[in-house]
């Protein structure tokens, strides 16, 4: 059985994507991604009112061993992030689906190739 | 998120790496694997800020049988050894070891070691795995002159270490031998939960502990029942990432990051294992007789401690600025550290600026300057 929740969307860089709620989608990475990072202890997101492109780098998180760039998923204006990760970025870890969520966007286009849960699945298994 | 951009423990992809003898418990642990130097080694079991806390608290297991072992024999071992490493192990005591370095004619460092005398005329060497091969082949051509057989060991022994303040009851419930007789940087052979070892009080994590060589067929039982016996004093299997950050706040240089061919023993702040009083030549003396000059009277670059005023982590290459922007220097090994709870690094600057205390170091964080504390050397020492 899949790890991944079915209701969410993909990126091939990890990045999960909700439907939107209020206007707005909320984005994290997926549990695959921080397992590989391990520990993460740092995590720098976009500023609220911000823009982020689909695809391109909007902030970045610190791991014991390394540090990865965090991918937009989608285009859209920030228009929350997630305080309570900033301050303890464990969460990544101990629930990146949940309270480890990073930010919410106001999605003006979406990314190119999202994935279904199904197809994220088969992408991180190959 | 990208492929992580940086990864020290990392080395060059080898066609299929090598596995240990423990290969399938740490494949039933759940251990994530990566690639070093050309073995399939653990990472870490689950958090490795969990597995670092617990060795500096309890007690972490590890698999070290990565390590490179190689055996020196023979009337001339002793001299052998003088004359191909910078030490002066033909002094050293049976049951005793040092720490020492393998340079080249032109004082660079090959390796670091760790030299056991087992007899007399019986020396164990454990180098680096990554640097395993080029050892070998260094000593077995600096020893052909002398009375002495250099034998490659390297898939004679499995390599366990339990380093925590809990290892010395968790090893005492599992041998009879005089643990309490056995010294920092000294072995004795002896039999650990019914297994023929060498027991050696080293370590690479800043704490107490042991190192058990063993024959990779009694690994797995050897592993098992430490795992048992430890289970009630916290004892957990540990991965390379948490030795990474457990070496690096005890200020241990790692080769390739501290040590390299680039730098003598000297530029390394680690003058103190090149024995010059020892009788007859050995590789690297009148380079390193030079450098020892240098370093005495006008030292290139220090190595130093480094401790973030904020939480973005360094890296090993990333260069370090003065005030004004110049570059001083750069970083060699960089992590957040478990129990300082900022990020730390070790780091060459220009001797100008490696005084504790220096006044605005910054380290080049991906184009942002982060202000950096200069610290002396280690970030981290136990109690004893």
């Amino acid at each position: 059985m899949s790890i991944n929740p079915e209701q969410l969307r993909y990126s091939k860089e990890h990045e999960w994507l909700t439907a939107p709620e209020d206007g707005a989608s909320t984005v994290g990475i997926t549990s695959h991604a921080a397992d590989a990072l391990g520990d993460v202890v740092f995590v720098q997101l976009p500023e609220v009112g911000s823009t982020v492109t689909a695809g391109e780098s909007c902030g970045e998180l610190e791991s014991t061993k390394s540090v990865s760039e965090l991918y937009a998923p989608v285009s859209g204006e920030v228009t929350e992030v997630n305080q309570d990760v900033v301050d303890d970025p464990s969460l990544v870890n101990s629930a990146p689906f949940e309270g480890g969520w990073l930010f919410k966007v106001k999605v003006s286009e979406e990314g190119a190739d999202l994935l279904t849960a199904a197809e994220y699945d088969a992408f991180t298994a190959a | 998120m990208s492929e992580p951009s940086n990864q020290p423990l990392s080395a060059p992809p080898a066609a299929s790496p090598r596995r240990t003898a423990l290969d399938a418990v740490h494949r039933a642990l759940g251990a994530t694997m990566t690639d070093f130097a050309g073995w399939d080694m653990p990472l870490r079991y689950g958090s490795e800020r969990d597995e670092h806390q617990a060795v500096r608290t309890r007690a972490g297991l590890f698999d070290l049988s990565h390590m490179g072992e190689i055996t020196v024999t023979g009337p001339q071992a002793g001299q052998a050894l003088d004359h191909a490493l910078v030490g002066h192990l033909s002094a050293l005591a049976v049951g005793k070891a040092r720490y020492t370095m393998v340079c080249a004619p032109d004082g660079g460092i090959l390796d670091d070691l760790i030299v056991y005398r087992l007899a007399e005329q019986r020396y164990l060497i454990v180098a680096n795995a990554s640097n395993a091969q080029t050892v070998l082949d260094t000593v077995a051509v600096r020893a052909a002159e002398f009375d002495a057989q250099v034998t490659d060991d390297r898939d004679a022994y499995a390599l366990l270490a339990v380093q925590g303040p809990a290892a010395p009851g968790i090893l005492k419930a599992l041998t009879d031998a005089d643990l309490d007789g056995l010294r920092y940087y000294a072995g004795l052979p002896g039999t650990v939960a019914g297994v023929s070892a060498l027991i050696a009080r080293t370590g690479y994590t800043g704490e107490d502990g042991f190192e058990l060589f063993v024959a990779p067929a009694d690994a797995e039982p050897l592993w098992q029942a430490l795992l048992a016996a430890g289970a009630d004093a916290g004892l957990v299997p540990c991965g390379l990432s948490c030795r990474d950050t457990l070496r690096l706040e005890a200020g241990m240089p790692l080769y390739g990051h501290e040590l390299t061919a680039q730098v003598t023993p000297f530029d390394a702040g680690l003058g103190r294992v090149v024995k010059f009083d020892k009788s007859g030549d050995f590789v690297g003396r009148e380079a390193l007789t030079a450098a020892a000059a240098r370093a005495a009277d006008i030292p290139p670059r220090k190595l130093v401690g480094l401790v973030a005023e904020g939480r973005r982590v360094p890296r090993a290459g990333y260069t370090v600025t003065d005030a004004s922007g110049a570059v001083i220097g750069e970083v060699t090994s960089g992590a957040p550290s478990p129990t300082l709870g900022v990020p730390i690094a070790m780091a060459y600057l220009d001797a100008a600026h490696a005084a504790p205390g220096t006044e605005g170091v910054a380290v080049d964080i991906r184009g942002s300057r982060e202000p950096y504390r200069v610290v002396a050397l280690p970030f981290y020492q136990r109690e004893r």
